[in-house]
């Protein structure tokens, strides 16, 4: 009777441990996969939100140039705010200059606090995409755009309504959802 | 002879200070207006209490936005057309935030109820 007491009280230990090894490897699962997640919470915006008017000068010009200066002769506009030391700007780099084949597209970047010499080695290491290139030192330009951070992406019609923003950076997916939007 | 040059020095010292009063005034309103700015890529944080990327340019723009002359609401308005009403701590009332802003007065009556039966029936 004895044994079958500590044979009973082994089994319920290996019951309760496995048990803790389980829920032990269950939390590092939900924690390693969650870790990639954005924790970054966007509400649904107003769909066709119109952009805002900037001021700003050209990244290798360090000519003046408006908004208006800007958005005057193309179908659709994708606005690029990136920044040199932004990792993520360097895996969505490539989809950038596929937009830049696209004729109806007019490709804008916003150089988001960065230094200009590191952002045009950056360019001429990894290629220019954009069409023009503007700067925005201080971070006031892509706060009133209503961004985010580095990267973000801001799809605007020919009408300079924003169809489509995209906080972080680009993948296969997004990719193929503005091309639809395009089409 | 000391007393007078220390008197006026003293003076001198507080006439400058109304020439900040403005500045001041700008400075609290601006602290106000950031501690009620979500930070929305920090958790938790306000715009004041944050030191990110966002934050910073963020205190930048509403200090433009105080010397364009824009008051508190107007400012919160257009950061809510920018971000949404997330940006803002203070919730409006709406259809999706009713319960919220509803419940505490229910659960305050129903309370209230259950309090006055339980008196009643002491009586």
């Amino acid at each position: 009777m004895e044994f079958i007491a500590y044979l009973e009280k082994i089994m319920k230990n290996k019951i309760l441990l496995s048990f803790a090894i389980f829920f032990l490897i269950f939390c590092f699962i939900l924690l390693f996969k969650s870790l990639n997640n954005s924790n970054i919470y966007v509400p649904e915006s107003i769909s066709e939100k119109p952009l805002t008017n900037f001021n700003s000068q050209d990244l290798f010009s360090n000519k003046k140039i408006s908004s208006d200066q800007i958005f005057i002769d193309s179908e659709f506009y994708i606005l690029n705010i990136w920044a040199s030391w932004c990792l993520p700007c360097r895996t969505e780099h490539h989809y950038l200059m596929e937009f830049s084949k696209n004729p109806s597209i007019k490709l804008i970047g916003l150089n988001y606090k960065d230094k200009p010499n590191s952002a045009k080695s950056f360019i001429g290491k990894f290629g220019n995409p954009y069409s023009i290139n503007i700067v925005d030192l201080n971070g006031t330009i892509s706060i009133k755009l209503g961004a985010y951070g580095v990267p973000e992406t801001f799809l605007i019609n020919n009408e300079r309504k924003i169809i489509k923003k995209i906080v972080g950076p680009l993948n296969k997916e997004l990719v193929k959802e503005i091309n639809l939007i395009i089409k | 002879m000391k007393i007078k040059i220390f008197f006026l020095i003293l003076i001198a010292m507080l006439s400058f200070k109304c020439l900040f009063a403005n500045e001041q005034n700008n400075k609290i309103l601006k602290n106000k207006i950031l501690k009620n700015i979500r930070c929305l890529i920090c958790q938790g944080q306000s715009v004041y209490d944050s030191q990110s990327d966002f934050a910073m340019s963020m205190k930048l723009v509403v200090d433009q936005k105080i010397t364009e002359g824009l008051s508190e609401n107007q400012i919160y308005d257009y950061l809510k057309i920018q971000y949404g009403e997330w940006i803002s701590y203070d919730p409006e009332f709406n259809k999706k935030t009713y319960i919220l802003w509803g419940m505490p007065i229910l659960l305050f009556l129903v309370g209230g109820v259950l309090v006055l039966r339980k008196l009643i029936v002491i009586k």
